[in-house]
């Protein structure tokens, strides 16, 4: 008996053994090995391009703007919209890896098929490449970090908590991400993506409060995870923590598990059935 | 027949109203090398997907090592390299590198994969391309690479879905020379092919599928034998006067052919058929005579030429 039978063999009365087989790792490592003769060109753009909004809108318009209220507190606008950027390019970077990259593996490599005729089961490609595309979310948020505070724009400690806070919501954005793409099959569906994507940014509160807003449309952005993600990474950047935090946890809690979920079952139907 | 490694019966598997295996009864034996040889759209990669694990029967029984690859896919999976139609090899990666995840996707250790990976680089020849990106391999190269990625998990079950199509000539050579080693080695092989050569060349055992369904089983030469005559006579009068000379040769020979370019005669002895032909002063433009082979077989079989 091989290697390989042995490991499979010790797994085969456990829940959801078809699923899972506890080696979402492989996929990571794969990634990682990936990595190393790959292009960073899109990682340095992801990485930039926050940078480049904090001058222009901070630096730039910010002089014109001046102070913004939030809750009792008057600050500066750049600083108001330091958290906002940081959690767009999170959400970007979680997106860009599990939306393009992965419709790339889903259909024209047809990696994931390779994959599944393996003991693997559908959960740890799923899990596997979403935890890779939150580790992009990761390291803008520390770079970001890196930037800002020296330039004055961190108010407190509690900051350093921006970066669990940016790698949750790459999380949920990652898995959602994921769950979407595995269900597109052309690139005219792909190029929705990114028409949806950068209104739901531009409009969510990273630039001003959506306070200025009707109500009815303050109501609608509310809803959207690109505002739950600006205002859990403002939370804990000031260190509101209230329970409209608890809210936004949940939010991405549920959207998690939602793709986890989604991403699974489609894989399974593709590939296994 | 010793311990059967697979065992199908009635196996079916529908996609809507469209029946892709048509209730299907085979067994494969421990080293043995088992074909699928039929045409495209035959349910021959149907087949191999539903022992491999990664589609589900809709209904009948089967049993891989025996157990059922519904309740036990992953355990199934480890036990098989799986060779699929198309290459789906890791383009970002390189050859060394393919190798080394595929192993890593089975839960293999470092080192015993390393070590692996020396003993498979060679047998696929491709030693001097271990460091190359996959893109920059020629076809029949990376079929090697699938075929020597599917090994790395020493499987008992060796699957090859149509392991030739699309290389040329020497490329095909190279490639059953390997197979043929590994059949030395004792590994089972379930290979499913639309070329005949490839089916006389690499199979104990085939089944011969259309449309869902088996229509013969048996050995190459047996397969032949039963279902086909010692040689055949292939003439051509040209497509106007095919048709003419027809009834006249059909009572010359115990069964005959009409294909759109050419008439096979299935006889004992062609030459001494050619003859008797000639005698007739009817003068076909080429004339051949060679042994019945499974093209033969299948065309009997179904009224069909498999490569159409």
């Amino acid at each position: 008996m091989s290697n390989a039978v042995a490991i499979a063999d010790a797994r085969a009365n456990r829940v959801g053994h078809q699923l899972y087989a506890g080696r979402a790792r492989a996929i990571l490592e794969r990634s990682l090995i990936a990595l190393r003769s790959s292009t960073w060109v899109p990682v340095a753009t992801g990485f930039v391009e926050p940078v480049l909004y904090l001058l222009a809108f901070g630096y730039g318009m910010g002089e014109l703007i001046g102070n913004v209220t939030l809750g009792d507190k008057t600050i500066d606008y750049t600083v108001f919209i330091a958290p906002g950027l940081l959690a767009t390019s999170a959400m970007n970077g979680a997106i860009y890896d599990s939306t393009w990259n992965v419709f790339f593996k889903l259909n024209e490599s047809k990696l994931y098929q390779g994959m599944l005729a393996t003991p693997l089961g559908p959960l740890d490609v799923a899990l596997g490449e979403i935890i890779w595309a939150l580790f992009r979310g990761l390291s803008y948020a520390i770079a970001f970090l890196a930037i800002t505070a020296p330039l004055g724009l961190v108010p407190g400690v509690s900051a350093v908590l921006a970066i669990p806070a940016a790698v949750f919501i790459a999380f949920g954005f990652a898995s959602f991400g994921m769950a979407i793409t595995s269900y597109f099959k052309t690139y005219q569906q792909m190029g929705m993506i990114n028409i949806v994507l950068l209104p739901l940014f531009l409009f969510s509160g990273s630039l001003y409060p959506i306070s200025v807003y009707p109500d009815w449309l303050e109501f609608l952005i509310q809803l959207m995870p690109s505002w739950h993600g600006i205002e859990l990474v403002r939370d804990v950047w000031f260190g509101n923590f209230d329970s409209g935090t608890l809210l936004h946890i949940f939010y991405f809690l549920v959207m998690i598990i939602c793709g986890l979920y989604f991403t699974t079952r489609r894989l399974r139907d593709l590939f296994m059935r | 027949m010793s311990e059967a490694l697979i065992s199908a019966r009635g196996l079916t598997k529908r996609y809507g109203d469209f029946t892709a295996v048509d209730a299907i009864d085979f067994d494969v034996a421990k080293g043995e090398s088992f074909g699928l040889l039929g045409p495209n759209g035959a349910g021959k990669s149907t087949t191999m997907r539903i022992i491999a694990a990664t589609s589900q029967r809709t209904s009948g029984t089967i049993t891989i090592l025996g157990r059922d690859p519904e309740e036990h896919g992953p355990q199934i999976r480890a036990h098989l390299g799986v060779v699929p139609q198309q290459d789906n090899l890791d383009t970002e990666l390189t050859v060394t590198e393919n190798l080394f995840i595929y192993g890593r996707y089975f839960g293999l250790g470092k080192r015993f994969i390393r070590t692996k990976i020396e003993e498979l680089l060679e047998f696929a020849q491709l030693e001097e391309k271990r460091d190359v990106k996959v893109d920059a391999l020629s076809g029949g190269m990376k079929r090697r690479l699938t075929i020597a990625r599917a090994l790395v998990s020493e499987p008992d079950i060796l699957m090859l879905d149509e392991p030739t199509t699309g290389l040329d000539p020497q490329a095909r050579h190279i490639l059953w020379d390997r197979l043929f080693r590994l059949k030395e080695l004792g590994v089972t092989l379930v290979i499913t092919t639309h070329f005949m050569d490839e089916a006389e060349q690499l199979c104990d055992r085939l089944v011969v599928m259309d449309k869902g369904k088996i229509m013969a089983e048996g050995s190459p030469l047996e397969l032949i034998k039963t279902y086909s005559t010692k040689e055949v006579l292939e003439v051509r009068f040209g497509s106007d006067r095919n048709k003419e000379i027809a009834p006249t040769l059909r009572a010359m020979c115990s069964r005959m052919e009409e294909l759109p370019d050419r008439i096979l005669m299935y006889v004992e002895d062609g030459e001494a058929l050619l003859e008797e032909i000639l005698n007739k002063k009817l003068h076909p433009t080429t004339s051949l005579v060679r042994r019945s082979s499974l093209e033969d077989v299948f065309l009997r079989l179904t009224g069909r030429t498999l490569i159409e």
